[in-house]
């Protein structure tokens, strides 16, 4: 049993347990909690480094073979997005430690953020459906919690529509888990890529693959089942709807990555398909909702849903380019939009609040607050050199390979329509002058220098971030062909989980 | 046994959809408690159904052979029972919070997260205390009204 695949789920559900245990003790709590994040980031470079050097690694939960116990199994993707959630709760974490507030700490804040992080790095690394279905609640009643955290009166609102919705879902994912044991009777992920050709009854595979569409298509918030997301998201304390942002979204789909995939690849020309028209119409409900909104948080809200669009495009077209760009755009798209996040919460910390009218004069008090903004920003649009541009460039090579045109046209006039919104943030949270007139807005260097490392630290080292993959795009791309090479042949992934007989072993009958 | 099970189930199915259409967040939770039941069940079905056979290895046997009943979709449901137990108790607390804190289970009057569109037609303005029973009669539709506050009473036992 590989310890390098157990670390990086123990090391935060220990953070969480000893967060507990230290409840009454505040300064402790918050010592432990980014030691604790700190950690969870080293154990994956560590998964991160032994994946990259020696390929898929898996492991048998206490020794039982693999289509009868628990696996877990991280590929180049599981294991990069394990990786990228772990610099994600490090930066939130330290973020946090400025921005939420006493009561909300006493409440538990610390214990739940990584019982979040437990959850989503389990997500990213279990090889079985069920377990996938038992990590999805963890990380669902931790963002329960966190969500209504405070317990102000939006807050409940938005928790309210979250939890109900979030629920439907999983009830779902879980009809859909039974059926799918029903007809073949095994839930381990490569089992079932070998067993579910063998099925008879092709229909309902199909039918069991929109459900797990619709069931993820939830949870990643793509049309037309994305409501629930505006609606919550900007409710939260900052750092929370900054993690939420970054992550939440992104198990959903990375679930549908790896489903479809590795387990339904039976009938491509229809699932794909319309994950390709479910991509296309999320990109432009996402930006012109973005486009009708007055506030920050909410404006980035509906951002997110027109890029979740971008990353199943990439998988809908599924082809080697497409699933690079998937790969890719996901990977870039949580370090930019956690980070748009992060800088939203310091322009409430300087002007009071994050409605677009009632706040401005950013850029005159303070020019760095205004090129980290920038930064991500115009990455998020696509403006070459920075991360997104290449993501959104792969993507729209990727359907011009495969003649999808619409598809590409839909892409490139989203992107345009991005910047249109970016564009706003700009035009009225930084350059126009605040509309109470005098009001003096506070500047970067009016934070205390506690406040500037931990609220202003991780938004640059996000930007750096951003840059750098954006002008040294080649180890990053080698790494998204290396995960999409993986995900078009699962033969490797297959044989890593069930050995080399895999292919004929024959388990339990339902 | 099998046709009689699905037949429960999409009646519990329906019966849920039903629920959850409602306004009202306390039906949507009896919606939610109902749908989670019928996963269960279907898990249960999906299993395999066999009469009067327990999951048991006989002595001597080194696994179950024959016609047996497949212990893994209980262990499933199992799992699944104590999972939507705690999300279920969590979104009861969380409505009756969100009804002592905004004086309402009916959801199209929550739209504090989410104003309502000037042009859109959204029943009177919110207002954040604990509601008297006021004449709705004017608001079309919204007869069973007073149905949606009975947790004030409820609250007292």
């Amino acid at each position: 049993m590989s310890w390098y695949l157990i670390a990086p789920i123990l090391v935060p559900m220990t953070t969480a347990v000893l967060a507990i245990l230290l409840w009454n003790h505040r300064p402790a709590q918050r010592a432990v909690s980014a030691a604790g994040a700190a950690l969870h980031l080293v154990t994956a470079i560590l998964l991160m480094a032994q994946v990259w050097q020696g390929g898929i690694l898996a492991g048998q939960m206490g020794g039982w073979p693999a289509p009868f116990g628990i696996t877990l199994v991280a590929d180049h993707l599981s294991a990069v997005m394990v990786l990228i959630t772990g610099i994600m709760g490090l930066g939130v974490g330290l973020y946090s430690l400025s921005d939420i507030n006493e009561d909300r700490e006493r409440n538990g804040f610390h214990p739940l953020y990584h019982v979040l992080l437990t959850g989503v790095t389990g997500a990213f690394i279990t090889g079985d459906l069920f377990n996938l279905y038992v990590w999805f609640e963890v990380m669902l009643i931790a963002s329960f919690a966190l969500l209504a955290l405070g317990a102000e009166k939006e807050q409940l609102d938005g928790a309210i529509k979250y939890a109900v919705i979030n629920v439907v879902a999983t009830v779902m994912f879980l009809i859909a888990v039974g059926i799918l044991y029903g007809l073949t009777g095994t839930l381990n992920m490569a089992d079932l890529a070998v067993r579910l050709p063998q099925v008879e009854q092709q229909g309902l595979v199909t039918t069991v693959a929109i459900l797990f569409m619709i069931t993820f298509g939830i949870k990643s918030a793509v049309f037309p089942l994305f409501f629930w997301l505006p609606a919550s998201y900007h409710t939260p304390a900052v750092a929370v709807s900054a993690i939420f942002a970054g992550l939440l979204t992104k198990v959903g789909v990375y679930a549908l990555v790896r489903t479809f995939t590795l387990i339904f690849t039976g009938d491509v020309a229809y699932t794909h398909t319309a994950l390709l028209v479910v991509a296309g119409l999320t990109m432009v409900t996402g930006v012109l909702g973005a486009a009708a909104q007055n506030e920050i948080r909410r404006i980035l809200s509906f951002h997110i849903i027109s890029q979740i669009g971008y990353m199943v495009m990439g998988l809908a077209l599924y082809t080697p380019l497409g699933l690079i760009g998937a790969v890719f755009y996901l990977v870039h798209h949580i370090i930019v939009k956690t980070n748009l996040f992060l800088v939203a919460g310091v322009a409430k910390r300087l002007t009071g609040s994050m409605e677009l009218k009632k706040i401005g004069g950013l850029y005159k008090a303070s020019p760095l607050l205004a090129v980290l903004f920038l930064i991500p920003a115009l990455s998020l649009a696509g403006i070459p050199p920075l991360s997104g541009f290449w993501a959104k460039l792969v993507l729209i090579r990727a359907s011009l390979e495969i003649g999808s045109y619409a598809i590409a046209a839909t892409a490139i006039l989203v992107g345009l329509l991005t910047m249109f919104s970016m564009t706003k943030i700009w035009g009225e949270a930084f350059w126009k002058p605040h509309p109470g007139g005098d009001i003096r807005v506070l500047g970067i260097s009016d934070l205390t220098a506690k406040e500037r490392v931990l609220l202003i630290g991780p938004i640059v080292v996000f930007a750096a971030m951003t840059v750098a993959i954006g002008l040294w795009t080649q180890p990053f791309l080698d790494l998204a062909t290396r995960a999409s090479a993986e995900l078009l042949a699962p033969a490797p992934y297959i044989e890593a989980v069930l050995g080399p007989s895999g292919a004929q072993h024959a388990g339990a009958q339902p | 046994m099998e046709t009689l099970m699905a037949f429960t189930l999409g009646f519990m199915a329906a019966g849920s959809v039903y629920l959850l259409l409602s306004h009202n967040l306390v039906r949507v939770l009896f919606g939610l408690i109902l749908l989670s039941n019928a996963a269960n069940f279907v898990i249960f079905a999906a299993g395999g159904m066999t009469e009067g056979l327990p999951p048991l290895i006989a002595p001597g046997a080194k696994g179950l052979t024959g016609v047996y009943s497949n212990p893994l979709p209980q262990a499933l449901i199992l799992t699944a029972i104590v999972i939507s137990f705690g999300l279920l108790a969590f979104a009861l607390v969380l409505v009756y919070r969100g009804y002592q804190e905004l004086g309402t289970v009916d959801s199209d009057r929550m739209r504090l997260a989410e104003p309502p569109h000037p042009d859109q037609d959204i029943p009177e303005p919110e207002e954040p205390r604990r509601p008297q029973v006021r004449d709705a009669s004017h608001r079309v539709g919204n007869i069973r009204e007073p149905v949606g506050r009975e947790p004030a009473g409820s609250d007292a036992s």
